[in-house]
């Protein structure tokens, strides 16, 4: 079975790299394969991934009574109901006289997603960077210079930066001066991530190269 | 001769990479390989744990970047066996599960190591932030079963294992945010230690979350995984991905310099 998926998968990728010349009936029929491969893929792992571990298990023990493995009551399981109930609202959209009940699970939704996310978003993102950024000069006399030289660079970034995206005062004189620092650090930035963004083509194109010649052509020589 | 450089068919170009990347394939370089400071903390902190210790390691990354974060995937899950450090795999990429278990049964094989007691994997749930969320307060709540339909219960090494406290690291392998979701509700909320192994694309949003020790370590495309090789002494996908992607990485910025010459060189005669 195995030869038969690495011929499967080497004239897939050649289909795909057919494109590089022009685009062509063999990289579509690839290119329409995969689409459909992963929505296919995707709805199968949601339903025996999510679905029924998740709602279908614990329900069908609470009618039968059937003791979980975790040991608590199985009758707990008919609270599944309510959300199942409330994500079943989605399908309300289908119906045009129904469609408004799909705010109630909206509503839920962006309230609990809220909720949960910006206390810990504004942990993880605000206040420990601003304190990343101030905490190397409260050990300053044990930086080298190096250090120090990037705690002070850091810090010209991030103020610059900032001053980039503030419009409340005209960026003219010092402002503007500092605002075009600004842009030259997201330059930086840019550039940084398109050489990376490069690297990464790069990588895949060469894990292409060495599964053609090593593991399809290496099982024909 | 400038015009026919600016006007260069691509096709060109594409034979170009296509030579740079298989003339290195079929004859191996040995360049040196550096490890970068990053990658070093990782390999340390994972070094200093005791032999028992657990960490998780998060799938996150589908057949498109497989190339990149699979060497990493591999060079750590080789140290920790090696060092009586037990793993648990889990996803939150339903086409990850395939490629987890595929890897992680390759080098348990290759290690002696035994499913259930040296290593398990938990597969996917869907849901992103709520499973995170939910393994942080019990584990078998959101993960009853493994990804092979086990409860969780009834195998050895979950035996002790109830939720975060007991996991010393969690190593996100990512091609996308998750990294973030990680460190905003696993480290926030629960305290987890959190390392990341990212796609080249990535890299350069994680170094703000390293420099604040959110992330205690990180390895970025195949250079991250080539300076986890050498640290482990186990060269492989990483290192001969690093020797080819140098070659290329010569040849564009080659063509970017002679692009540029080319362009200002112009603008200069037509001034």
């Amino acid at each position: 079975m195995e030869p038969l998926g690495i011929w499967v998968a080497a004239l897939l990728t050649l289909c795909i790299y057919s494109f590089l010349y022009r685009d062509n009936p063999f990289y579509r029929f690839a290119e329409h394969l995969f689409i459909g491969l992963s929505v296919g893929y995707s709805i199968v792992m949601a339903i025996h991934q999510g679905l029924i571990p998740l709602a279908w298990e614990p329900l069908w023990a609470a009618i039968t009574g059937e003791v979980p493995s975790t040991g608590e009551n199985p009758r707990w399981g008919f609270f599944n109901l309510i959300p199942i109930c409330i994500g079943l609202l989605f399908f309300a959209r289908l119906s045009p006289r129904h469609a408004w009940l799909i705010r109630y699970p909206l509503a839920i939704l962006i309230g609990i997603g809220s909720g949960i996310e910006i206390p810990n978003v504004l942990q993880a993102d605000i206040f420990a960077q601003i304190h990343g950024t101030i905490t190397p000069f409260g050990k300053i006399e044990t930086l080298s210079a190096m250090e120090l030289f990037g705690a002070i660079l850091m810090i010209i970034g991030v103020i610059c930066t900032l001053t980039y995206f503030f419009f409340s005062v005209e960026h003219r004189g010092a402002i503007a001066g500092m605002s075009k620092i600004g842009i030259a650090f997201l330059m930086i930035g840019f550039g940084s991530a398109f050489g990376n963004t490069v690297l990464g083509r790069v990588a895949l194109l060469i894990q292409r190269v060495d599964f053609l010649l090593n593991d399809w052509l290496g099982t024909l020589f | 001769m400038l015009q026919k450089l600016m006007n260069l068919n691509r096709h060109v170009i594409f034979i170009f990479v296509a030579l740079a990347v298989l003339i290195p394939t079929l004859i191996p370089m040995n360049l040196p390989i550096t490890v970068p400071e990053q990658t070093q903390k990782l390999y340390d902190y994972i070094d200093a744990l005791p032999p028992g210790s657990t960490i998780m390691i998060a799938f996150d990354y589908g057949a498109s970047s497989f190339a990149e974060l699979e060497p990493m995937a591999e060079a750590v899950m080789k140290h920790c066996l090696d060092k009586g450090i037990r793993v648990i795999g889990v996803t939150l990429m339903f086409d990850a599960v395939t490629l987890a278990d595929k890897l992680m049964e390759k080098v348990a094989k290759e290690k002696g190591a035994q499913y259930g007691e040296d290593y398990i994997l938990l597969g996917y749930r869907p849901g992103g932030t709520q499973v995170i969320l939910g393994m942080g307060n019990e584990i078998a709540r959101v993960f009853e079963n493994d990804y092979m339909g086990k409860p969780l219960d009834e195998i050895p090494m979950m035996q002790n294992i109830k939720n975060y406290e007991q996991i010393e690291l969690l190593l996100d392998l990512a091609s996308e945010s998750t990294v973030k979701q990680w460190v905003t509700y696993a480290n926030v909320k629960y305290n987890l230690q959190i390392a990341a192994g990212v796609t080249g694309v990535l890299v350069s949003d994680m170094f703000p979350y390293l420099q604040t020790g959110q992330l205690v370590g990180l390895m970025s495309g195949f250079l991250g995984a080539s300076g986890y090789e050498k640290l482990i002494n186990a060269p492989g996908k990483g290192k001969a991905g690093i020797n080819t992607a140098s070659l290329v990485h010569l040849l564009i910025i080659g063509l970017v310099v002679i692009g540029n010459i080319a362009f200002f060189v112009q603008r200069l005669r037509e001034k």
